[in-house]
């Protein structure tokens, strides 16, 4: 089997959030990049598959972005990922994102495609399932449990409140969330001298159209300051649960 | 001419985010000029269907068959396509929950729509047709201009207000055409709890962070909810350590919240935490840190031990009732 991993490149989760040019652009100066929580997820469930003997092949990365993200992706192949893909354009929306990364998944057979649920960045939750949909393959969401036994895929879906067994045909798209694996793996030394010598492909991008644009951006209100309330005067609580949150 | 809405059910019940998604969507439709047709999919009766009309959908479809009672995604993606082209609709609206994410994308290919998802308000401008969303989980807002003639929007939970309208809603059943290549995935069991308020339901929740130490500790927090008939959750360390269960975690990498209260006890309020709750409507922290970074982004502080301020409080709550 073949797996190929979509990869976000995405600021650090505690990274301060800025913008420039009249609010219009995201200030990248300084940032710290990461692959995206939930892909880094994927990933470390993909090598987890892959070393308890289940018959996968090679787990392939693809990234959709400019030269500048070449860091992450490596990280991705330091950790353990096969081989690598950058499709050469500037991520315009999840559209064009997925059209393009469909594109690439035409020319090879990967029997699952994964995804993490949202890309902590534009927050948009939609490039696994455009992918699925461009390629007319099954997909399944919220994908918290993925395991191979023989040629059978086995999946586990987290619902509101439970969780459910799922069989699909192959191949697939897979969108994962949490509980899909262990905890994300820091590249070894040696991992990273391997991932010099793995192939990062070059793409050129296909035609293809951004449907949205992100045209401006804001900060949310200053929140006003906390009232502090003492240990020794919970009445006072009591009364905010009342008055203002109106739940007693 | 039409906003659709797709609108999920419970075990044939509909959520109170559906209600919001018809508010939104009437509201929307009216600005337009055009009609608001909500399609339910999956066995509902007829008194849960007629119900989307008191918040004003104009016409209700109602699809019924017992393989969609689970979703599965590419059926109910070409249910949607089909009913959308049949009415004609303009727009397509989703919750951003579980059912909304695995859709809205897939319809939005189909239907070769951008997708804003998200989505926090009404739009800011009908044309450019523009819409807020919540970028960098929570920590900033954009604007998003769809240029497609088909729009999908998934619509943020708690981020508008139910309105309730003179019921005059027709309710229709619609024969979708399925064939065997909709149904490439199967739902082979499912275990769920019942009975139980879910973390995404709840106006009330009670969160426990590190701060509460010992799996043994978490009794007055359960009580605190059982008091206000809230449900619980607690920050990733804790789920990690399997002092609480999963699906309790919250924050960016858990579930995303927005109650109207939410006490974080013995949570620091890391930045992921953070992204996860900070569209709650109030928030009560008690830590015994007063430099926690919790109280900058709380409405409502205590420095203590929540292992003696909650019992305080659970007593006081019983006597102020
Ligand atoms: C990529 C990434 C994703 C992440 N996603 C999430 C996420 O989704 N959700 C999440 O929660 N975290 C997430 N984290 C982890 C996050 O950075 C913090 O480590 C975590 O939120 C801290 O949990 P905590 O507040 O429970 O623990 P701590 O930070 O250890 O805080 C414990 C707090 O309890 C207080 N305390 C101690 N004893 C008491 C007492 N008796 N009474 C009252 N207060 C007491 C302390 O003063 C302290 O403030 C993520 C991190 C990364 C890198």
């Amino acid at each position: 089997m073949k797996i190929l991993l979509c990869l976000s490149n995405v600021p650090d989760t505690t990274t301060k959030i800025r913008f420039t040019e009249d609010n219009t652009q995201f200030d990248t100066t300084g940032i710290q990049w990461i692959i995206n929580p939930w892909d880094e997820f994927a990933l470390t469930r993909a090598l987890e598959l892959k070393e308890k003997g289940t018959n996968i092949e090679k787990i392939t990365v693809i990234n959709v972005g400019g030269k500048a993200t070449e860091p992450t992706i490596r990280k991705a192949l330091a950790i353990g990922a096969d081989d690598a893909v950058r499709v050469d354009a500037e991520p315009a929306d999840a559209y064009f994102v997925a059209a393009q990364i469909a594109d690439f998944a035409k020319t090879e057979d990967y029997d699952i495609i994964l995804c993490g649920i949202d890309s902590s960045d534009y927050n948009g939750s939609l490039v696994g399932g455009m992918l699925a949909e461009f390629l007319d393959y099954p997909s399944v969401s919220s994908v918290s449990g993925l395991d191979i036994e023989g040629s059978e895929v086995k999946i586990k879906r987290e619902i509101d409140g439970g969780q459910e067994h799922i069989h699909t045909e192959l191949p697939f798209v897979a969108i994962v969330q949490k509980g899909i694996s262990l905890e994300p793996r820091i590249p070894s030394m040696r991992g990273i001298m391997m991932a010099r010598k793995k192939p990062l492909n070059v793409k050129t991008p296909v035609e293809a159209e951004a449907l949205t644009e992100f045209v401006s951006y804001e900060l949310p209100p200053a929140k006003s300051a906390c009232k502090m309330i003492d240990a020794e005067n919970l009445q006072e609580l009591v009364g905010v649960l009342q008055n203002e949150v109106k739940i007693l | 001419m039409s906003v659709l809405i797709y609108i999920e059910n419970r075990d044939g019940k509909f959520k109170k985010l559906s209600y919001e998604l018809v508010s939104y969507a009437s509201q929307l439709a009216k600005q337009l000029n055009i009609t608001a047709v909500a399609l339910s999919i999956g066995n509902v009766d007829e008194a849960e269907l007629k119900s989307l009309g008191n918040y004003g959908a104009d016409k209700i479809l109602d699809v019924q068959d017992d393989r969609l009672n689970v979703l599965v995604n590419k059926a109910y993606t070409s249910i949607i396509a089909q009913v959308a082209e049949k009415e004609g609709a303009d727009i397509v609206i989703f919750a951003h929950n579980f059912s909304g994410k695995a859709l809205a994308p897939r319809v939005a290919v189909r239907l070769k729509a951008g997708v804003a998802s998200g989505v926090t308000a009404l739009p800011g401008s009908l044309d450019p047709f523009t819409v807020q969303k919540g970028v960098f989980t929570g920590k900033a807002i954009a604007n998003v201009v769809i240029k497609s003639p088909v729009k999908v929007l998934t619509l943020f939970q708690n981020s508008v207000e139910i309105i309730e309208t003179e019921n005059k809603a027709s309710i229709e059943a619609f024969q979708p055409v399925l064939n065997d290549d909709d149904f490439k995935t199967k739902v082979l069991d499912v275990t769920k709890v019942t009975g139980k308020l879910l973390l995404t339901d709840a106006e009330i929740v009670v969160s426990g962070g590190r701060g509460m130490k010992d799996p043994g500790n978490w009794g007055p927090l359960e009580e605190l909810a059982a008091v206000l008939g809230g449900a619980m959750a607690c920050s990733r360390p804790v789920s990690d350590e399997g002092w609480r269960p999963h699906d309790e975690h919250v924050g960016q990498t858990g579930k995303i919240i927005a109650p109207n209260v939410y006490f974080a006890l013995g949570i620091s309020g890391a930045i992921q935490h953070l992204g996860g709750v900070s569209s709650s409507k109030h928030i009560i922290a008690i830590n015994t840190d007063k430099d926690a970074p919790i109280f900058e982004s709380a409405d409502y502080g205590v420095v203590g031990d929540v292992q003696k301020v909650l019992p305080a409080l659970i007593q006081a709550i019983k006597e102020a009732r």
